[in-house]
């Protein structure tokens, strides 16, 4: 299983990665490469031209800064996992990482190659999409902010223009004293969720707010709205939890597959969505 | 007996662009042309002849091709040899002492059973060093070891003496 | 004699190559100036070729020759049926490269040679093949019936073999019942995933008109003779070599694989060394599968639980072709009736052909199959008559006294009745219970369902017919110069850990240190007289044959050295590589007694000097070389067993289930086995660990997946699920060791022990488990979250 032909080059500034993307419409974004060369061993991509981009100056790092973080596009998933200062003020982040596929593998794969590559059952979408965060593109026209709501279109679909670098990705650092939980099911440790959910569970006075994704049950990762709008409306009861559990139901549209059938993902949903949503709250102050 | 033939005029290379790249592989510096498509593991394997490295899926789910790239475990299968230009790359041959003798680790795998075939073996010690050698806190519980290689396959062994090796291994190095 | 090697955890001799890397694996083998080969393979299931245009892929730079089945001469042949039998009509094998037709996605249909892999594989995307694709039926019970479309138009039903086999007087046993259990069971199809997949080098010497072939066979001694006989060379210009190889589990037993043909083809036509590296996916849609089958059992019984008679009809899944012949279903309907007497047996199965990848033995070989089927149906028996699932099975199992039990009328691959030689069947299933205590767990489960958490307990007892003829041999030799014993079969390994069992087994009989023990297999130049690795026949048949030669020349050591220590031979000793008086501290060497044994002429070193024919210590009447008598310490032996010896074993599980997720944990998993005599414990225990992890796999993970129009959708790591080391439990075993009455050495095989009940203990637990929630069955491998989802689905369905 070896890759097609293609051209190879290692620009060294954003700006010459941008004009050589904007100039070749058939050119790949090379960062980890962790998504990307499985694919072209298996010959279902057969780029032109792989513009590495580990080498351009500006892309590496984490930082925090205004209520974000902001991971750069050759930042390697083990460093945002590692990175403590990312753990203080969003551990949702950590814990949903250890799901990532296997440790290798996030020493060499990006978060925002991740994001990119949009697989529906991907984790790190999914907590891009419960945090309200967002990506920064960079194109010949400048850049510009989509948030994750607009991103993630269908499988393997962004919304970024065939010409756009996306350069970082902003998650939000959670609010003070809310309480957060990742739970996924799997067939094997490391493999794509079969379903997976995340929550934030905010409890802000006579508000409590809910954020809830989940990923795996649909063509992309998606918010379970009305999950969040009971929990907003009913607060957290007997209830309010098989109400919610029913509705998440509604979200899985992911046909039967060698993996999983239907029903069997509404269920699961259904279950990870209490499940998570009671550890978020028991986390929560 | 067939009568000979004039000997056929056999292409010796393929037309791949190649670029050239320097790096170091365990410890040594390495330059080359190489083809701009060649994946890591066929560089290794082929073009330094560091044979120990093993390709078992090429698609990054197997771990026999785990290296080491600038310290810390990576499928040489998912990475071009063009993009680890510049890198520090270390692969199983670089593991025992320089004597000839073992690395704990190895050693306790002799002693656990932990291989059988020793197809997966390259990798799996890889990855299990570099867990050694990274930042994170080490479980040495069941648990916590069947994550450590949970990113490797083993066909032969079920896993059990592996875990007993690396818990061994740990214990011998002072780890944990 | 020295600490007994034999039973002893000795570490392997292999070990520390393989530790640092050093390891001699096909691809790892330095053939300078090779040419890499890939395939055009089929995208259809069935499909008529109506043409294939090589032009562009030939013209394409780097490319040496493109070959399509009008290409390769002699070998445009229909591959060998390697297991005649009588039962099979008209048994269709396929050719190295398609000619007409296409019998399954993965086919090969054309080979590109070119300056390395990645170049081939883009050449063989430019070969142009037009097809006319046909009907398929990939449904096994549904391929049978007339309106399914025919696999080879030569085979009305697509039936490719047909067998009955009695034992007993079914018909009356059955009048006589007072009971009957009927159940349907189904084990869907998986793969060896060797980790290391197939290859072949070939290299022709044009000199010495020698063709040397490396392959990651099984059987290399097999290819040898096919090889010499396709392309018509002398066998000793032949050489096939299996040098390490990265598992085999059966997969790499069955020949030929077009390539093992057309890669020695290549070299010869081309003056170049060629190779053939499978990748993971050709291993998947190219190398072959197993395990589909689909049983309807039937079990009459008295109402104590006695089961009088068994009807089984099963069909099994053979696959576009079937070239190992009947071997996986007659190894399943001759295991059917496992450990119980069940003194009536009627077994009928129809092979039938699916277009699909060929179905030749994965490890088990239809043993899991059958046990799925029995065990399944004895855990129903035991609920229909109101009996304990231990208890039925004790009134069953046969006993230590009826040994050996024959079942006539069921031939084994041996060709013989089954013969259960020897066990100790009850002990076993003490020690099982004694370990999961099932009392003290009905308890623990009745207060977990109280607390809405739900446990259950499974086992199953199986029975592995192992030790297979027709024989093996064993050559050792002691060496004059060092000492060290160097020793040869025609067996090899894949993991297995031959060179260090054979090793202990000489270690003992020649008093050496096991790492002075040096053996050499796999090489048909070392030795080339043999069958294969298969079916758990090493220890047995090698291990006895290198037991048999190892006693010959320690018979010839002590001569020798009784002449040169001028005692007589049972005043030595051997131990410590060399021969002691006993109780005293005079000895000599092997290395000395193997020079002194082989009279010189010329001496080149001390030691020769002693044995020069005029020394003193060659002193004797009569020649240098007396009649009958050899030069040198070495010996020849073979070993044929006379039937094979079964091994035995039962294993338990206790599960949790939780039926939201439906996901199943095993919290303990209890093994209890029997090999017989154990060369060396701690391969032993590898060895069942493994094939536990292999049956793992097959309970709950792994299912080869075919869509309707025969594509195979997860020819991949990805989505075909082979556990990771978090998704197999620790394992408890424990070893009973009633040796085999039938080998010298007593042993019995255990290659293939682990993987057998595995499936059917998982289902007798997820099934003890849900059923308070559901009044399903789970008589389906492999056990999935889905399948548990739909079981209590049921359930709930029906309570509305």
């Amino acid at each position: 299983m070896k890759p097609p032909p293609f051209e190879y080059c290692a620009p060294r500034s954003l700006k010459d990665a941008v004009d050589i993307l904007a100039s070749d419409p058939a050119a790949m974004v090379l960062a980890g490469g962790q998504s990307l060369i499985p694919a072209l061993n298996m010959r279902f991509a057969a780029p032109s031209k792989l513009i590495d981009i580990q080498h351009v100056a500006g892309l590496k790092g984490i930082s925090i800064e205004g209520g974000k973080i902001v991971v750069r596009a050759m930042t390697r998933h083990r460093e945002l996992e590692l990175n403590d200062g990312v753990f203080r003020v969003n551990p949702l982040i950590r814990e949903t990482m250890a799901h990532v596929a296997h440790v290798p593998i996030r020493n060499r794969g990006t978060v925002v190659g991740s994001l990119c590559h949009a697989d529906a059952a991907a984790e790190m979408p999914s907590i891009l999409l419960v945090t309200g965060g967002s990506v920064i593109a960079e194109s010949p026209r400048g850049r510009r902010e989509i948030p994750a709501s607009d991103f993630f279109q269908f499988h393997m679909t962004t919304s970024r223009e065939p010409d756009e670098i996306i350069v970082e990705a902003h998650f939000p650092v959670l609010p003070q004293g809310a309480g957060w939980a990742f739970k996924e099911f799997t067939r094997r440790h490391g493999d794509y969720a079969i379903a997976a959910v995340a929550a934030i569970v905010t409890r802000d006075g006579a508000r409590d707010v809910v954020s809830l994704s989940a990923c795996g049950v649909a063509s992309r990762p998606i918010r379970l709205e009305t999950c969040e709008q009971i929990f907003a409306a009913e607060g957290f009861t007997d209830a309010s939890f098989k109400a919610a559990a029913a509705a998440a139901r509604e979200y899985v549209t992911a046909p039967d597959d060698i993996h999983a059938t239907t029903n069997y993902r509404r269920d699961l949903l259904a279950s990870l969505v209490v499940r998570t949503v009671e550890k978020a709250l028991a986390r929560s102050r | 007996m067939n009568r000979a033939k004039i000997r056929q005029n056999l292409p010796a290379k393929s037309a791949d662009p190649t670029t050239k790249i320097e790096l170091t592989v365990n410890g040594e510096a390495v330059t080359a042309e190489v083809s701009t498509r060649m994946l890591l593991s066929d560089f290794l394997r082929h073009g330094l002849g560091l044979t120990g490295t093993h390709v078992g899926c090429e698609h990054g789910v197997c771990g026999a091709c785990t290296v080491l790239i600038d310290g810390v475990a990576g499928r040489s299968c998912l990475t071009f040899a063009v993009q680890a230009a510049g890198c520090q790359v270390r692969t199983i041959e670089s593991v025992a002492n320089k004597d000839g003798s073992l690395h704990p680790l190895q050693e306790a795998f002799r002693e656990c059973h932990g291989l059988q075939c020793g197809y997966c073996t390259p990798g799996m010690i890889m990855n299990i060093l570099s867990s050694f050698n990274s930042s994170a806190p080490l479980d040495l519980s069941d648990e916590g070891i069947r994550d450590i290689i949970s990113g490797n396959l083993c066909r032969c062994t079920g896993y059990a003496n592996i875990i007993a090796a690396v818990r061994q291994a740990a214990k011998a190095m002072a780890l944990g | 004699m020295s600490t007994r090697m034999f039973g002893a955890r000795v570490q392997r001799n292999i070990d520390p190559q393989l530790l640092v890397g050093a390891g001699a694996y096909v691809d790892d083998i330095p053939l300078a100036g090779a040419l890499h080969v890939a395939f055009v393979r089929s995208p259809f299931a069935r499909a008529k070729i109506k043409s294939i245009s090589t032009e562009f892929a030939a013209q394409h730079p780097g490319v040496a020759a493109v070959y399509t089945c009008d290409d390769i001469g002699a070998l445009d042949l229909e591959l060998p049926q390697l297991i005649p039998h009588p039962c099979m009509n008209s048994p269709r094998t396929q050719r190295p490269l398609a000619r007409g037709d296409v019998y399954y996605v993965g086919q090969t249909v054309a080979m590109v040679v070119a300056v390395d892999r990645y170049t081939a594989e883009d050449a063989a995307a430019l070969v142009e093949v037009d097809y006319d694709p046909l009907p398929v039926e990939i449904d096994l019970e549904k391929a049978i019936l007339d309106s399914a479309p025919l696999v080879h138009p030569t085979h009305p039903n697509n039936i490719a073999a047909d067998l009955v086999q009695i034992s007993g007087d079914p018909d009356n046993a059955i009048a006589g019942a007072e009971h009957v259990t009927r159940i349907r069971v189904q084990v869907d199809r998986s793969t060896a995933a060797p980790m290391e997949c197939r290859a072949v080098a070939a290299i022709f010497d044009a000199v010495t008109g020698e063709l040397t072939v490396w392959d990651g066979t099984q059987g290399p001694i097999a290819i040898r003779g096919g090889l010499a006989s396709i392309f018509n060379l002398d066998e000793d210009k032949v050489r096939v070599i299996a040098p390490h190889v990265g598992g085999g589990f059966g997969q790499k037993v069955l020949l030929f694989y077009p390539d093992e043909l057309l890669v020695p083809f290549a070299a010869m036509q081309l003056g170049r060394p060629v190779k053939f590296i499978e990748d993971r996916r050709e291993n998947f849609i190219g190398s072959s599968q197993e395990r589909t089958q689909i049983h309807n059992i039937e079990l009459y019984a008295k109402k104590n639980g006695e089961v009088v008679a068994l009807v089984d009809r099963f069909l099994h899944d053979t696959g576009a072709f079937i070239p190992y012949g009947i071997a996986v279903a007659q190894v399943a309907s001759t295991s059917i009736a496992g450990p119980y007497r069940i003194p009536n047996i009627r077994v009928e199965f129809k092979a039938v052909y699916t277009p699909t990848v060929v179905v030749t033995p994965y490890r088990g070989c239809g043993r899991p199959q059958a046990n799925f089927a029995i065990e399944r149906a004895m855990d129903k028996l035991a609920e229909e008559l109101g009996l304990d699932r231990f208890e039925v099975r004790r009134r069953n199992l046969v006993a230590d006294h009826e040994f050996p039990y024959l079942r006539k009328g069921l031939v084994f691959a041996d060709g013989l009745p089954v013969s259960l030689d020897s066990g100790q069947y009850h002990k076993a299933l003490q020690l099982l219970a004694e370990k999961l205590d099932p009392l003290a767990f009905a308890a623990e489960q009745r207060a977990a369902r109280e607390a809405g958490r739900y446990l259950g307990l499974g086992l199953s007892f199986y029975v592995e017919g192992t030790g297979l003829g027709p024989y093996e041999g064993g050559h050792i030799k002691i060496h004059p110069i060092t000492g060290k014993v160097y020793v040869n079969t025609g067996l090899t390994s894949q993991g297995q850990g031959h060179d260090t069992v054979f090793a202990q087994i000489v270690a003992d009989q020649i008093g050496v240190a096991v790492s002075d023990v040096i053996l050499v297999e796999g090489d048909t130049k070392a030795f080339d007289w043999g069958v294969a690795t298969f079916a758990s026949r090493a220890a047995v048949v090698s291990g006895n044959a290198i037991h048999k030669s190892a006693l010959i020349v320690r018979k010839k050591t002590l001569a020798a050295a009784a002449n040169m220590l001028e005692v007589g031979p049972d005043d030595l000793e051997l131990r410590d590589g060399a021969a002691w008086i006993k109780g005293s501290n005079r000895s000599v060497s092997l290395a000395a007694i193997a020079t002194a044994t082989n009279p010189l002429r010329y001496a080149f070193n001390e030691s020769a000097k002693a044995a020069t024919q005029f020394a003193p210590a060659s002193k004797h009447d009569g020649p240098p070389l007396a009649e009958g008598q050899h030069p040198g310490l070495e010996a020849t032996d073979y070993y044929s067993p006379p039937s094979a010896t079964w091994a035995y074993g039962v294993h338990g599980a206790i599960v949790e289930v939780d039926p939201d997720l439906c996901a199943v944990k095993i919290k303990r998993y209890v093994c209890i086995h029997d090999c017989g005599n154990m060369i060396n414990p701690m391969i032993v225990e590898g060895q069942v660990m493994g094939g536990i992890a292999q049956g793992i796999g097959g309970a709950m993970y792994e299912r080869i997946e075919y869509d309707t129009e025969g594509n195979l959708i997860n020819a991949n790591f990805v989505d075909f699920l082979v556990p990771y080391a978090t998704e197999i439990p620790a394992v408890e075993i424990l070893h009973l060791e009633t040796p085999s009455p039938l080998n010298p050495l007593g042993v019995k095989g255990v290659g293939e022990a682990g993987c057998i009940p595995v499936a059917a203990v998982i289902a007798s637990a997820v099934e003890d488990a849900l059923r308070p929630l559901t009044d399903e069955y789970f008589y389906h491998a492999p056990i999935t979250p889905s399948a548990i989802h739909t079981a209590l689905s049921k359930k709930a369905a029906s309570a509305t």
